[in-house]
């Protein structure tokens, strides 16, 4: 029996469906068997993200409905055979999948995979409810900012409101720079606001928009500071333990040098 | 805190940015909302009048935090100047 682990936020735009593909991809580089799901039923973009968009024939609505088995609709990755991605309709709605339907899908994903990785939309609606249902885990994805930090807490208090308690934090577009000059919440920032564990952060890093434009996940790229924040997490998600990433190694070796020099992290 | 900050006497934007979540979480999770806070307001009030005179232009109440031993515990604050004792 394998794991369903939910990626949220609350609010928009923080990365949810690029740490989805991210850690999907991370898993299965790893080894383990992957099936990524997206949730956000009429405004998908997780098939983009793994440049999947011209491969979907059936979607999960099609499989709730009963025009489709549950292996048609999923399409195998162009990298890794171990795993695939589950895509959902894009003319239908949110509302037109209930949590019955959904809790079903996801724990019938579980059996034939290692991990379940569900890309949970914006938002703390039906969207929110179906896709945390049948989720063992949930991951949550937060930004530097003040108004994401504070949907991040109203979706942790959904979430342990439901028993969810098994629940990490992925701190997305940190700016190293600008936590250091005062201009940016900094993790630990967040931290002591958040009654939540920390499982990773992630730089800004141009390289996220770069291998969007391609549409391969940042995770595969050796050298981005990103592909390594995430590949970290997907150990973690494995229960490795990996050392956190010291974010200064993207400052330039002058500064850093000196500030070696004066014993200042 | 690093040694470059030292140099500079005015409040970054991310010290900024603590105390406005910090306010903002204190009042999302006490779930008090801006009427139900209005008529705590006003009740409390009617009660003080009975015994004194209060300045109402002056009155403030709101929610705020207690650094407590667990942390930071929600709190009510009101602020009500007497005029008069009656």
């Amino acid at each position: 029996m394998g794991e369903a682990i939910v990626v949220t936020s609350g609010k928009g735009g923080v990365g949810k469906t690029t740490t989805t593909a991210n850690i999907g991809t991370g898993l299965a580089a790893l080894g383990k068997s992957v099936v990524v799901v997206d949730g956000d039923t009429g405004l998908r973009n997780l098939d983009v993200l793994m440049w999947l968009e011209n491969r979907i024939v059936f979607t999960l609505m099609d499989v709730i409905e009963n025009k489709c088995k549950l292996k048609q609709a999923l399409i195998k990755d162009k990298r890794f055979p171990n795993l695939f991605l589950l895509p959902t309709a894009q003319t239908r709605d949110k509302n037109d999948i209930s949590i019955d339907q959904m809790e079903k899908l996801i724990n019938d994903l579980k059996v034939e995979f290692d991990y379940v990785i569900i890309d949970c939309p914006a938002g703390i609606e039906q969207g929110f409810e179906n896709a945390v249902v049948a989720a063992d885990r949930a991951l949550i994805v937060v930004n530097p900012e003040v108004t994401s930090v504070r949907d991040a807490d109203r979706v942790i208090g959904k979430l342990d409101s439901k028993g969810l308690e098994n629940h990490q934090l992925i701190v997305n577009r940190l700016n190293y720079k600008m936590t250091q000059s005062g201009d940016m919440l900094d993790v630990d920032d967040i931290l002591d606001s958040l009654a939540i564990k920390l499982i990773g952060v992630v730089p800004d890093d141009r390289s996220i928009t770069i291998s969007t434009n391609k549409g391969e996940p940042v995770v595969l790229n050796d050298k981005a500071e990103a592909g390594k924040a995430f590949r970290n997490i997907a150990r973690r998600i494995t229960g490795e333990e990996v050392q956190f990433m010291d974010m200064s190694s993207g400052e330039s070796s002058l500064i850093s040098s000196i500030k070696k020099l004066l014993g200042i992290r | 805190m690093n040694i470059f900050n030292l140099f500079s006497s005015k409040s970054s934007s991310k010290d900024m940015a603590k105390e406005r979540l910090k306010l903002i979480l204190i009042h999302d999770r006490a779930s008090i909302s801006p009427e139900l806070l209005e008529i705590i307001k006003e009740e409390i009030l009617a009660v003080i009048s009975k015994y004194v005179e209060i300045d109402k232009s002056e009155i403030d109440v709101k929610m705020t935090k207690l650094d407590s031993e667990d942390g930071n515990s929600p709190a009510l604050i009101a602020s009500i100047p007497i005029r008069n004792i009656k």
